[in-house]
């Protein structure tokens, strides 16, 4: 996995302890994770069988990848047979050489995207920027992002930092054609960003999406999305390139079914999804390329807890019930992957080789509420627990560990410490030197006993009691 | 009815009158209690943070410190959920280490449900006259689906008051050695979820987890908020006559 979309270069625990200390990032956060948080709970609480469609998902999703070679292949051939061209990118670097030639060999130097995440992934602005393309994203909240030369930070609000007031500033400063006297009023800003987009659309020759779905039977690809632009990007361009993720795909049409019920109410917060396109092949008068993507993806289905990350549809659910993504915000993931999804599947893609990929699975304080949300019931604090145990550990915490560990191997030793402790009590200070003064920052101790426990029960057993 | 008393190393070290408060109410409640004396840490701290070695060799003391028990009694929703959901999947199908896990993992109660489940009691006998709000640790609430149990307990308590707690289900922020690690985050959370205790007007705080109490108590008591926590077997062992 490329290292662009950094967000913040540092460990999660140091981007997130800035992050905690920005009042206007908490607030925004909160207030939009709980509002969607809201309509999720109540369009998934209207549904009787909805545990149902959440195994129904899980099953579709682990079936596929278990077969994934072979439906890889049906894929291709109903691609290839609808007049469609298909590539094979085992990496970034590669997906990006690709897409970059196809569109060299148009002629053109400007491009639109639909918002997708392996474009992102893979850095493929970046890199078509320095063969002279200029890719525009057309998704609203993607644009504030891209004229405002930020990093997304959640997967479905990609501008949920940002709020009117910063989203107007940036229009009049960026955008060439924002009117005169732009307000801050959502619509005022909709209708700017409207009339931007449709001029874009009309003048490109070529167009990039990603996918939610691909169909092995029949070679349909499938996007969602809420404003229209995506439409607008898939018809309107002679020449579209979709870049899409190797496990994106379901065997038949009839699997949408369940899909297509979990995938709004879970990111959306609705009963249906206002733009659903699909389409096979090459249109008349459109060119079609489909670039699969690998880009780790065969590692992650290598790991027999890790692969579950790759039933993942995107939803973006887990972040917003998540209590740390609540608190941290995207950035401090430092990938195009945030929240609970991004803890557990940028480690695995990237290895854990940088500090923050190696803070990842530590990012989370196992309190389950992303498992409960998860559509496709991904064990997410099973996998962070598994990564855990692969993830570099400091010599000073492995020394510490294997101390505690030999404690707690034999009562005679643990009673020692407590009684060590016990008597001691009186000398602990409020405040606790070096790394312990990470609970003692914003914690009072508990008081130590005069005695453990067991000391006491011993001596309830001695005077007969029990 | 025998039962062992698993206290859990937290309680033992640090909340010994926990102990004392599950000893006195199972008594009260016409059990037997014994406190195998070889037990020390069910292993969940180093199997959440990425040391299964050590954890795995602690798993198994448990399971053979406890083996000889019909019932073992946890007053901790966390390490009895680390038990219950995770023993199982430490061990091979089919190996000796199974068969020994699936032996004792049924025995294993966390405080209000073998009160409830197995004893089938609801009113316990207690009373306790202060405004109480309780906090469903996520470990008891999504790891062992302990619904309203604690709730219903507390309803029957004499003299309590109950009161709501707003956002109770949200995460209080201490997840075991996330609080050392993401100690902005965890502080965070904490503060949030003393906020909310505070709104209650509660005097004092209870859950079935002493160890989520220590960092939300810790929170409390540094802002000299003035309310206090308690593990909730210590407010069902409390009666008219004392004690
Ligand atoms: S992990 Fe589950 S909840 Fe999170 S984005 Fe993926 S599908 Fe949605």
């Amino acid at each position: 996995m490329s290292a662009t979309f950094l967000g913040m270069p540092g460990s999660f625990p140091n981007n997130a302890e800035k992050a905690v200390q920005n009042s206007q990032l908490r607030y925004n956060l909160r207030k939009a994770t709980h509002t969607i948080r809201g309509r999720r709970a109540s369009v998934v609480g209207e549904l009787p069988d909805w545990q149902e469609l959440r195994a129904a998902g899980k099953a579709i999703k682990d079936e596929t990848l278990r077969h994934l070679d072979r439906y890889l292949l049906q894929l291709e051939e109903a691609v290839t047979d609808a007049g469609g061209h298909v590539h094979w990118a085992r990496d970034a670097a590669e997906a990006n050489r690709i897409v970059t030639d196809l569109v060299k060999a148009t002629g053109e130097t400007e491009v639109v995207k639909v918002k997708s995440m392996a474009t992102q992934e893979i850095g493929l602005n970046e890199a078509l920027a320095e063969h002279g393309i200029a890719a525009y994203e057309t998704d609203l909240a993607e644009l504030i992002v891209q004229l405002g030369d930020d990093f997304p930070s959640h997967i479905l609000v990609p501008a949920i930092h940002r709020n009117r007031a910063e989203i107007r500033e940036i229009f009049l400063d960026r955008m060439g054609d924002a009117p005169e006297g732009l307000t801050d009023e959502p619509a005022a800003l909709t209708e700017a960003a409207r009339l931007h987009l449709r001029e874009r659309f009309l003048r490109s020759k070529v167009a990039i999406s990603g996918a939610n779905f691909m169909v092995a039977e029949t070679g349909t690809l499938v996007v969602l999305e809420s404003e229209g632009n995506g439409r607008m990007c898939l018809s309107l361009p002679e020449t579209l390139i979709s870049v899409v993720g190797i496990e994106k795909l379901v065997p038949s049409w009839r699997d949408l079914e369940v899909f297509l019920q979990l995938l709004p109410r879970s990111s959306t917060g609705e009963r249906m999804n206002p733009y659903t396109s699909t389409w096979t092949g090459s249109a008349e008068g459109q060119e079609f390329h489909l670039v699969l993507l690998d880009n780790g993806r065969t590692g992650v289905l290598a790991d027999e807890v890790g692969r579950q990350a790759l039933r993942c549809i995107r939803c973006s659910a887990c972040l917003n019930v998540c209590p740390v993504y609540e608190r941290a915000g995207g950035h401090a993931y430092g990938s195009v992957y945030p929240g609970p999804i991004g803890a557990i599947l940028t480690p695995q893609l990237r290895g854990m080789g940088s500090d923050l990929d190696a803070s990842l699975p530590y990012a989370s304080s196992l309190c389950g509420a992303c498992f409960e949300a998860c559509p496709v019931a991904i064990d997410i604090p099973e996998v962070l627990v598994h990564l855990r145990a692969e993830a570099p550990h400091g010599a000073a915490e492995r020394a510490g560990m294997r101390l505690a560990g030999w404690v707690f191997g034999d009562r005679a030793r643990l009673a020692g410490v407590q009684r060590l402790a016990s008597r001691l009590r009186k000398l602990v200070p409020k405040r606790l030197p070096g790394p312990l003064s990470a609970w003692t920052d914003t914690r009072d101790l508990p008081d130590i006993p005069e005695e453990p426990f067991r000391d006491w029960w011993e001596r309830e057993e001695r005077h007969g009691r029990p | 009815m025998r039962v062992a008393l698993f206290l859990t190393c937290v309680n033992d070290t640090l909340f010994p009158g926990t102990g004392k408060a599950v000893v006195s109410l199972l008594r009260r409640l016409g059990c037997e209690v014994d406190f195998p004396a070889a037990q020390t840490c069910c292993g969940q701290m180093h199997l959440n943070t990425g040391y299964p070695q050590e954890g795995v060799r602690l798993a198994r003391h448990f399971t053979e410190v406890f083996a000889g028990y019909e019932a073992v009694v946890v007053p901790s929703g966390s390490c009895a959920a680390m038990i219950r959901e995770q023993y199982p999947k430490l061990v091979k199908p089919g190996s000796k280490g199974a068969a020994a896990v699936g032996r004792v993992v049924p025995r294993v109660h966390e405080l209000t449900e073998f009160l409830l489940d197995v004893l089938k009691v609801e009113d316990v006998g207690a009373y306790f006259p202060h405004r109480v709000t309780y906090h469903p640790t996520c470990h008891s609430l999504r790891g062992l689906h302990l619904g309203d149990r604690p709730v219903r307990l507390l309803g029957r308590v004499r003299g309590l008051e109950l009161v709501q707690l707003p956002g109770a289900e949200e995460c209080c922020g201490f997840g075991g050695t996330f609080a050392m690690k993401n100690a902005a985050v965890s502080a965070a959370m904490g503060a949030d979820k003393a906020r909310n205790v505070l709104g209650t007007g509660a005097e004092v705080l209870c859950a079935a987890d002493n160890s989520c109490l220590m960092h939300i108590g810790g929170t409390l008591a540094r802002q000299k908020t003035g309310v206090r926590v308690m593990h909730i077997a210590e407010i069902l062992a409390a009666t008219e006559a004392g004690g």
